[in-house]
């Protein structure tokens, strides 16, 4: 493994420090190459959640799917307690849009997918554990087609926090959801990443949640994405969405996406 | 108010003759599978064998048992009586329809013979000819069974290897794509001289017939998989057999189970045109026997038992599948 003279080595049982540098990533197609991200760097200090902000198709996801090593960029480094990423890894969870719950299995039976996946004996009383944290104990024994599309997203945030993940990559997890489920979840995961600490990078185009959830908000420009603003959010908690400070951040945050003029 | 829905709700109430037909369909049944019975035993002078001593008494018990069927009440949780239940129209239109090719054939003699038998004619060579018939079933199990499960587990090996390889893929494919639309049957004077035997090229034939759809279909249900379930294995530490084993397979299942499907309708074709053609047994040529002879109630028997025998098999699969789907709740039915 390839060591990053970046920051020091962190040896905290949750929650990793990312570092990102000088990444450029592109794709091959029929007309040439279709840059994604264009030298894009920052670092994510242990236990935050930051929100990547930018608008749709900029390239936000690619840079989660980098970092969670699905697929390797083009150029520059990603280095999780400064040591460079090799491919994906349990440590680090992505949680998407879709919730890819195997149609086959139960809820309790997809939530253990990960245990399964790596070979270690399937631990049910942590698998109930987490179940009942996202509200899903009751729908254990059920298959994904019964459950609403808010019931299937908790299931999938189920399914990465039962293994216990250092990082968590959250690729706008609520994009589908109607605004009244969307809120409620919402909520919970903030009770959630409180009780534990977890670096999360969330990907969103939705600027009121990435006010509600994030500690810092980073906003790309269109594609090919490079970052434009970095805001640390210090709003009063708990955050509420009519607070003059909120409303203030939202309006800097939009200019920073061009949209107010 | 829920009172006043439901009294604006139209009513399903059908008139006259109709009504009358809905609502007493038992006795209908019973009138029919009676007329049934009493034609049977007026034919009995020219029709002396026992076919029609059989028809006369399976009618009348049957005839009777739809008559006291609304007084069964304690008997509604049982199978098979909630079955002709259920099926009771068809029952009693079944009692017609034999009655009418009884008048037609042994009383006003409208078919020419030997071509359109009697009914009974038909069921009195599953009496007297029980023993040529169930052997001829045996020996066509014997070849579809073995064949057909010979082919699926071939199919949908190479299914699998050709919808999860790329280079497989790139060999296999094009080879499927010309050969698979070959009917099976064509290979027949190939696989006559390549087998040894008539047998093993018969079980050859259908291995044939059923791997080529439940290839073709295995390879497309695991290469039609979305990307993102193997982001999140893969993401999780799954390994690639991990991948293959718990997450391509298993969501090619249903596509697996329409390749059986087909596999196993080209695999009666081929069966029966393969006994036809060089066997010395089995249902396909118990038919040619028959027409060879002219027997042909011997061979309105055999298509019917055929038809019972595929249908049943075929209901097999679907239970099968139905278990191994039970997360799935639609699809094919049968």
């Amino acid at each position: 493994m390839v060591t990053l003279p970046l920051s020091s080595q962190n040896t905290s049982p949750h929650g990793r420090s990312i570092q990102i540098r000088n990444v450029s990533h592109f794709y091959e197609h029929s007309s040439g190459h279709l840059t994604v991200l264009k030298n894009v760097s920052f670092d994510v200090a242990q236990g935050e959640i930051i929100a990547l902000l930018g608008p749709s198709g900029c390239g936000k996801s690619t840079l989660l799917r980098l970092i969670s090593g699905l697929e390797t960029p083009t150029g520059g480094k990603i280095g999780v307690d400064g040591v460079r990423i090799n491919g994906p890894s349990p440590d680090r969870l992505i949680v998407l849009q879709d919730s890819y719950l195997l149609p086959w299995r139960t809820i309790k039976q997809n939530v253990a997918l990960g245990f399964e996946a790596r070979n270690l004996p399937i631990d049910h009383g942590q698998i109930d554990h987490v179940l009942d944290m996202v509200g899903l104990l009751s729908f254990s024994g059920s298959y994904p087609r019964q459950l609403s599309g808010g019931m299937a997203q908790r299931a999938t945030l189920a399914r990465a926090l039962v293994n216990n993940p250092d990082i968590l990559l959250l690729d706008e997890p609520f994009g589908k959801l109607d605004s009244l489920t969307r809120m409620s979840i919402q909520n919970d995961f903030l009770k959630l990443s409180q009780s534990r600490t977890l670096t999360t990078l969330l990907v969103t185009h939705d600027v009121e949640e990435a006010l509600l959830l994030a500690s810092r908000i980073i906003v790309f420009t269109p594609r090919p994405a490079q970052i434009v603003d970095d805001f640390v959010i210090n709003l009063t908690e708990p955050r509420h969405r009519d607070n003059r400070d909120f409303v203030a951040l939202r309006h800097n945050i939009l200019e920073a996406l061009g949209h107010v003029f | 108010m829920i009172t006043v829905a439901k009294e604006l709700a139209p009513h399903k109430k059908t008139i006259g003759i109709f009504s009358f037909f809905k609502e007493n369909y038992t006795i209908i049944g019973f009138s029919s599978w009676f007329l049934v019975s009493l034609c049977s035993f007026f034919s009995l002078k020219e029709h002396n064998y026992p076919g029609t001593y059989f028809l006369i008494w399976s009618s009348l018990f049957f005839s009777f048992f739809l008559f006291l069927l609304p007084f069964l009440k304690f008997t509604h949780n049982n199978r098979i009586i909630k079955f002709v239940f259920l099926h009771i129209r068809w029952f009693a239109v079944l009692g017609f329809i034999i009655f009418f090719w009884e008048m037609v054939t042994a009383y006003a003699k409208l078919l020419p013979l030997p071509f359109f038998p009697s009914p009974q004619a038909v069921l009195n060579i599953y009496l007297t000819d029980f023993f040529r018939l169930s052997e001829s079933v045996l020996s066509s199990l014997l070849i579809l069974v073995p064949g057909f499960l010979l082919g699926s587990f071939l199919g949908f090996f190479v299914g699998a290897a050709i919808g999860w390889s790329k280079e497989i893929h790139y060999w296999l494919h094009p080879v499927i794509r010309f050969a698979g639309p070959l009917p099976a049957i064509a290979w027949l004077p190939i696989a006559l001289f390549i087998f040894p035997t008539i047998y093993t090229a018969s079980v050859f034939l259908v291995v044939i017939s059923t791997a080529f759809p439940v290839a073709i279909l295995t390879a497309s249900g695991v290469s039609a998989v979305e990307t993102g379930y193997y982001d999140v294995a893969r993401t999780l530490g799954g390994s690639p057999y991990f991948l293959l084993r718990h997450i391509a397979l298993p969501s090619a299942l249903p596509q697996v189970f329409v390749g059986l499907f087909m596999g196993l309708g080209a695999s009666f074709a081929v069966l029966i045109v393969a006994e036809m053609v060089g066997a010395k047994a089995g249902l396909g040529w118990y038919m040619e026997w028959a027409q060879g002879w002219g027997a042909y109630a011997n061979l309105y028997a055999v298509l019917c038992l055929m038809s019972v025998l595929f249908s049943t098999l075929i209901s097999i699969l679907f239970k099968v599948r139905n278990h191994v789907l039970n997360w799935q709740n639609d699809g094919v039915k049968w």
